[in-house]
């Protein structure tokens, strides 16, 4: 179904919130990495606020929606979601990254409740993804397995391997995302290792490929639908992004992948968001 | 001569009796699974068996997706490709989060004689062994082969079992106590402890006789558990003879011969003898190559001449 006018709204309110959120946190811990989680911040806001069946409550039920970060490096947009959505407190945000902390620089399974797998390493996450996907259908659930992919990341051979498996073993409960943002830390795709046509790639490889903006919470809401319905094969929501989107400065740098703010580019950065730094 | 049945046969054998029953069970395979034996267990429960073809990595970070739904996953390929191919994933998806996978890395040592040195698993347990949550097997028989697959299944945590595609004389008959951690000594003796793992524990009994003819009474432990290590039979060992020998068809570095010393030099010091390898090997005739690389019956009872000489 169509997304409201009113619940996209909603949604894209949720997302300004995460992105001032963010940028205060990563500012005041001086560590972190700005670029990639603001160019998956509609995706995972979505996933969480609207598609995945989870209970905060009941963080491991077996029917549950599963999400795998394979883009570890996302992980403060990951948190916020997981936080605001009641997995752990939002105040805990703060001890991001420091010792002792629950949340570490990259997602970890057995010390975050919400994370499903320990990412960090590219290209493992969505044979982990593959993995839980058919355990469903031995287990006998219906639950949905999402893969959050970077496009840097699909340089790495291991993701054509699991691309290949998943279409073997016709894996069509599960639906892979690229956020398509063209940067990665050293430059940009192009300059680094030209993709090509990558949605030709997963094509030929016999996935079922949807592409959209990522930026738009109803259009990625309405390819998470398509994707679902489509059966005997799997499918991947190729989302065209923007490298540190919402934040002009950031947007579309490679050295935005993990660089520290500093209190002018923080002041700055919350000015164009409306807020008070 | 003692009967021989090939470590793999055993392997195949066990973990399709497994799969029989326990239902939870699931194979992973990257195409070698008439090597491994794997595909014994595929033709039998092909709803899971999952062969991904020729993607090591692949597998062993699917093998994790498996073990976080409760599935219990039996990864398989050689030991070079496993340890090698599917490192990344062990270390930080499989270790990290101590997910229940069976890592069953075949074909070690240079048990893939005539592939030489590319197909050699010669440095697995080094890195395999300095995991977190890892436990570490190494087996010398067929029926310790199929005692560990069964017991792999019972521990709830990541374990490696290195299996080789050598026939192996039998050494333990069915009334055998395997316990995961616990070391077996096989042959009592004061002068001195040969303590081995995998296809040298047969040689270390073949030593113990070359030395009893010389009137040096060996003790042979095997210790097929080469992580947790049984520290109290090693001190025991060390205390009673006053001189060890490991054996191990792996690098002399960061094997069983390491965690044997890193048990001796903490509790109880005496001369210590190293059996394995220091270089590549080669292909060959398996039995020629243990010669020729010192890791055969009268190489470890050279070693230990050696090492009884220091013994004050």
């Amino acid at each position: 179904m169509p997304m409201t006018k009113e619940r996209k709204q909603e949604l894209d309110q949720l997302c300004h919130q995460f992105r001032v959120e963010l940028i205060e946190l990563l500012h005041s811990i001086q560590t972190g990495h700005p670029g990639g989680s603001l160019s998956c911040c509609e995706i995972l806001t979505a996933l969480y606020f609207e598609k995945m069946h989870i209970d905060p409550k009941n963080p491991k039920a077996p029917d549950r929606d599963r999400l795998v970060l394979s883009k570890g490096h996302a992980a403060p947009m990951l948190y916020l979601n997981l936080a605001h959505k009641g997995f752990f407190p939002v105040e805990d945000m703060k001890t991001l990254r420091q010792i002792n902390s629950d949340l570490q620089g990259h997602p970890c399974a057995h010390k975050t409740p919400g994370v499903e797998v320990s990412t960090g390493p590219l290209g493992l996450g969505l044979s982990a993804g593959n993995g839980i996907a058919l355990g469903a259908k031995l287990n006998g659930y219906d639950y949905t397995t999402y893969v959050l992919m970077g496009d840097g990341e699909i340089q790495e051979g291991g993701i054509w391997e699991a691309a290949m498996t998943a279409v073997k073993f016709k894996v069509d409960n599960l639906v892979a995302i690229l956020d398509h943002n063209h940067v990665q830390l050293d430059g940009t795709n192009d300059e680094i290792m030209p993709m090509g046509d990558i949605s030709a790639k997963w094509k030929a490889f016999g996935w079922n490929v949807i592409e959209c903006d990522g930026h738009d919470v109803a259009a990625f809401s309405d390819a998470v639908d398509a994707a679902k319905a489509h059966k005997g094969q799997p499918t991947i929501i190729i989302c065209e992004t923007v490298k540190g989107k919402g934040i002009s400065f950031m947007e579309g740098k490679n050295t935005w992948h993990g660089a520290p703010i500093n209190d002018e580019n923080y002041a700055n950065a919350m000015k164009e968001l409306g807020g008070n730094a | 001569m003692a009967q021989k049945i090939a470590i793999r046969d055993a392997f195949g054998a066990a973990l399709k009796k497994l799969g029989a029953v326990n239902d939870k069970v699931v194979v992973l395979e990257a195409d070698v699974g008439s090597s491994t034996k794997s595909g014994l267990f595929g033709k039998e429960f092909p709803e899971r068996y999952f062969n991904v073809g020729i993607s090591e990595l692949d597998m062993v970070a699917m093998s994790a997706g498996f073990a976080t739904t409760g599935l219990i996953p039996f990864c398989n390929t050689f030991s070079v490709f496993l340890a090698g191919r599917g490192g990344d994933p062990i270390n930080s998806l499989i270790c990290y989060d101590n997910l229940n996978v069976k890592l069953c890395g075949t074909y070690c040592g240079m048990s893939d004689s005539y592939d030489g040195a590319s197909h050699n698993a010669m440095s697995d347990m080094a890195f395999i062994r300095s995991l977190p949550n890892m436990t570490l097997i190494s087996v010398c028989d067929a029926v310790e082969t199929e005692k560990a697959v069964f017991a792999a299944a019972q521990i709830d945590g990541p374990v490696y079992l290195r299996l080789s595609r050598a026939p192996a004389e039998v050494i333990f008959d069915d009334s055998y106590d395997f316990q995961v951690g616990k070391g077996v000594t096989l042959t009592q003796g004061n002068d001195i402890t040969i303590v081995a793992t995998g296809y040298m524990v047969q040689k270390s009994l073949e030593a113990a006789k070359l030395l009893e003819a010389d009137g040096i009474k060996a003790r042979v432990v095997d210790i097929h558990t080469i992580k947790p290590i049984d520290r109290e039979l090693i001190v025991k060992c060390a205390q009673e003879t006053g001189a060890i020998v490991t054996a191990e068809e792996h690098s002399i570095y960061g094997g069983l011969g390491s965690a044997v010393s890193e048990v001796i030099v903490e509790e109880c010091p005496v001369p210590m003898g190293f059996i394995g390898t220091d270089g590549f090997g080669e292909s060959g005739d398996y039995e020629e190559l243990l010669s020729k690389y010192k890791m055969d019956g009268k190489a470890i009872a050279a070693k230990a001449k050696e090492v009884l000489a220091k013994k004050k």
